[in-house]
C-alpha cells in the first residue's frame, strides 16, 4: 500500500475528504461517517495498528476528534478527524473497529465530555467519579475550586 | 468400608479482590478489581487515574522553554524519552533546527536511559516473581547496582539522576563533561559482561521458565488492535521499531538489530528486552566513536519565558522509549504556549492489554504478566 495509492482510496469513501497534513493521509471525516472510515483504514488501507485518540477544543467552533491509526508494514500512517460542530458533544465509537479505543475514548469523555455512542462502559477513568466538569475544555480554568481540595 | 465424605463444592462462588491500589507487583499506584473463581481470574477492572497531574493541561499553561523539565515527569523512569518527544514536536512544526552534535546526544541519552530502565524493569519484575528466584531481592539488587552506575552518568551531565531537564527547544542543555566518554565506556563495558551473568541466573532457573512460558500471551492482532508498542509488540511477533521504521534524531547513522519474538509471552517479552540491552551498548559505543564537534544547540540558553515562539500549525512526535512508543501531539497557535497538547504514553497504551489477557489466568500470574508489561505509573496517568 503506498500513499499515494491509500490518498486515492480514502478520498473516494463517502464523507471523507483527504487534505494535506502532518500524517502520510489526512483524512477529515464527516461525524456520521466517522465509524465507516475507521472501519475503511483498518479493513482496506491495513491500518491495524492503533495510536491515539484526542479531541481539540477550538472553543466557539465545537470540539475535534483526533485519531492516529497505522500500517506498520508499510509504514503508512493516516490521520482521522472529524468536527463535531459548534456545542455538539456526540460522536460515534470506535470501539467496534479498534478495541484500543475503549481506554482512548473514556479519557477523551473524561477530559472533554464527548459521548461516544455505542462504547460498551463510557465513564471516567483518569479522574474520580464524582468529579465536576471536563478539564480540557478551554471553558475549565485552570484554578477551578474542587471542594474539599481547594 | 468406612464412610466417604464428599465436600459439596464446585468452586462455583465468585470472590472480588481488590489488588491494589497499593500492591508491591503494581510498580506504582494502580487497582485491579479482581473476580476470582477459587484461583482463577474471570473478570478485571483496572481502575487507574492515581497519579493523574492533567499533565496535558499543564502544558497549555507553561511556555515551551517552561515544559520539558516537567515532561520528565510523565514517564520518570525514562525521563529522557519524554523530553525528546515534546521538544521534537516543537522542532517539527517551527522547523527548527538541531545541530548534529545535539541529535547525537539525545540518542546516547536516549539509548542509556533504554539501559537504565530496562535495569529497573527486570529488577523489579523478578523480585515480584519472588522467592523461586535467588532468594528474589538478589537480581533486583544486581539490577538496581547496574542502574545507579548509569544514574552517576546522568548525575555527572545534568546533576540530576532521575528529572534531568536535558533537552530544549533546537538542541541540548549540557555538553559532556571532561572525562565522561571514558566512564561511559567503562559503564557500559561492565553491564555489557553482567547481562550474561542475569541470564545465566534467570534462564538456568526451571521456576523462571514456568512462570514465564506461555503465561499471558498477546497475539499479534490483540497487540495492534489495542495499540501495544515497543517490547511487547516485538515479543508478540510484529518487526516494527520507530528507530528504524521511522527514523528521528539520526538514527538513520547507526547499526543496531531489531529483535523480534514471536511467542508473545512472558518470556518473549523478556528475551526482546535482554537484546536491546545489548543492542542499546552498541548505538551508545557506535556515538562514543563517532561523536561530531559543533554546538550543542541551534539556540541560545534559555533567558525568557517569550523566547521560543512556535507558528501556527500542529505536529506528531513519537519516540521510541524502553516502553514503546512515547507520543506528543501538538497543536500551536504562534504564541510561546501550546494551543493543545497531548501525550500518548507507551504505558497507558500497554496497560490497556491487561483486561484482554487477564481472564483465565491465575492470580499469581497477574503478577508475572503486569511485570512484564512494565508500566511506569506517571505516565498511565499523566
Amino acid at each position: 500500500m503506498t500513499v499515494d495509492r491509500a490518498r486515492e482510496l480514502f478520498g473516494s469513501v463517502a464523507g471523507v475528504t483527504v487534505t494535506a497534513g502532518i500524517a502520510s493521509v489526512v483524512a477529515q471525516v464527516a461525524p456520521e461517517h466517522w465509524e465507516g472510515a475507521a472501519r475503511f483504514a483498518k479493513d482496506t488501507l491495513g491500518c491495524a495498528f492503533f495510536s491515539f485518540l484526542t479531541a481539540i477544543d477550538w472553543k466557539a467552533d465545537g470540539l475535534e476528534i483526533v485519531a492516529w491509526v497505522d500500517n506498520l508494514d508499510a509504514n503508512l500512517s493516516i490521520q482521522l478527524r472529524t468536527k463535531l460542530g459548534a456545542g455538539q458533544i456526540a460522536c460515534a465509537s470506535l470501539t467496534g473497529v479498534y478495541r484500543g479505543a475503549d481506554w482512548m475514548e473514556r479519557e477523551c469523555y473524561d477530559m472533554f465530555g464527548v459521548q461516544f455512542a455505542g462504547h460498551p462502559g463510557l465513564r471516567r477513568i483518569l479522574l474520580a467519579d464524582d468529579w465536576e466538569g471536563h478539564p480540557l475544555l478551554k471553558s475549565y480554568a485552570v484554578d477551578t475550586p474542587h471542594p474539599p481540595y481547594r | 468400608m468406612p464412610e466417604v465424605r464428599a465436600l459439596d463444592y464446585h468452586g462455583s462462588e465468585r470472590l472480588t479482590m481488590n489488588m491494589g491500589p497499593q500492591h508491591p507487583s503494581a510498580h506504582g499506584v494502580f487497582r485491579a478489581i479482581l473476580t476470582l473463581e477459587g484461583e482463577t481470574v474471570v473478570g478485571v477492572d483496572a481502575v487507574i487515574g492515581y497519579l493523574h497531574r492533567c499533565h496535558e493541561k499543564l502544558a497549555e499553561t507553561l511556555a515551551y522553554v517552561q515544559y520539558p523539565s516537567i515532561a520528565s515527569k510523565t514517564d520518570y523512569v525514562a525521563a529522557m524519552s519524554s523530553e525528546l518527544a515534546y521538544v521534537m514536536a516543537a522542532e517539527k512544526i517551527g522547523q527548527f533546527e538541531v545541530p548534529k552534535r545535539a541529535q547525537y546526544l539525545r540518542v546516547l541519552m536516549g539509548e542509556l536511559q533504554r539501559i537504565a530502565s530496562h535495569c529497573l524493569w527486570l529488577g523489579t519484575w523478578c523480585m515480584d516473581m519472588g522467592g523461586a528466584l535467588g532468594g528474589g531481592a538478589t537480581i533486583f539488587l544486581y539490577c538496581i547496582r547496574e542502574r545507579e552506575l548509569v544514574l552517576d552518568l546522568f548525575e555527572s551531565l545534568v546533576g540530576a539522576r532521575l528529572l534531568y531537564g536535558f533537552h530544549q527547544v533546537g538542541g541540548v542543555r549540557y555538553d559532556l563533561p571532561e572525562g565522561w566518554t571514558t566512564q561511559c565506556r567503562s559503564t557500559v563495558d561492565l553491564i555489557e559482561q553482567r547481562l550474561g551473568e542475569y541470564e545465566a541466573m534467570l534462564e538456568d532457573n526451571p521456576f523462571f521458565t514456568m512462570r514465564t512460558k506461555g503465561v499471558g500471551i498477546v497475539s499479534k492482532e490483540l497487540a495492534q488492535d489495542i495499540g501495544i508498542s515497543g517490547p511487547l509488540l516485538r515479543g508478540s511477533g510484529i518487526n516494527f521499531d520507530l528507530r528504524r521504521n521511522q527514523p528521528y534524531s539520526s538514527y538513520e547513522d547507526f547499526q543496531f538489530r531489531v529483535p523480534v519474538e514471536t511467542d508473545g509471552d512472558c518470556h518473549a517479552r523478556y528475551r526482546v528486552r535482554m537484546v536491546e540491552f545489548r543492542e542499546s551498548i552498541k548505538i551508545i559505543r557506535q556515538i562514543l566513536d563517532g561523536l561530531p564537534e559543533g554546538p550543542i544547540s541551534s539556540r541560545p540558553g534559555v533567558k525568557s519565558l517569550a523566547q521560543v515562539k512556535v507558528p501556527k500549525g500542529e505536529a506528531y512526535a513519537r519516540v521510541e522509549g524502553p516502553r514503546g512508543e512515547v507520543g506528543c501531539y501538538l497543536v500551536a497557535d504562534g504564541t510561546n504556549k501550546p494551543y493543545r497538547m497531548k501525550w500518548r504514553g507507551a504505558s497507558f497504551s500497554n496497560l490497556a492489554v491487561l483486561p484482554h489477557i487477564l481472564p483465565g489466568c491465575s492470580v499469581a500470574d497477574v503478577v508475572a504478566i503486569m511485570g512484564s508489561v512494565d508500566p511506569v505509573f506517571g505516565e498511565v496517568d499523566r
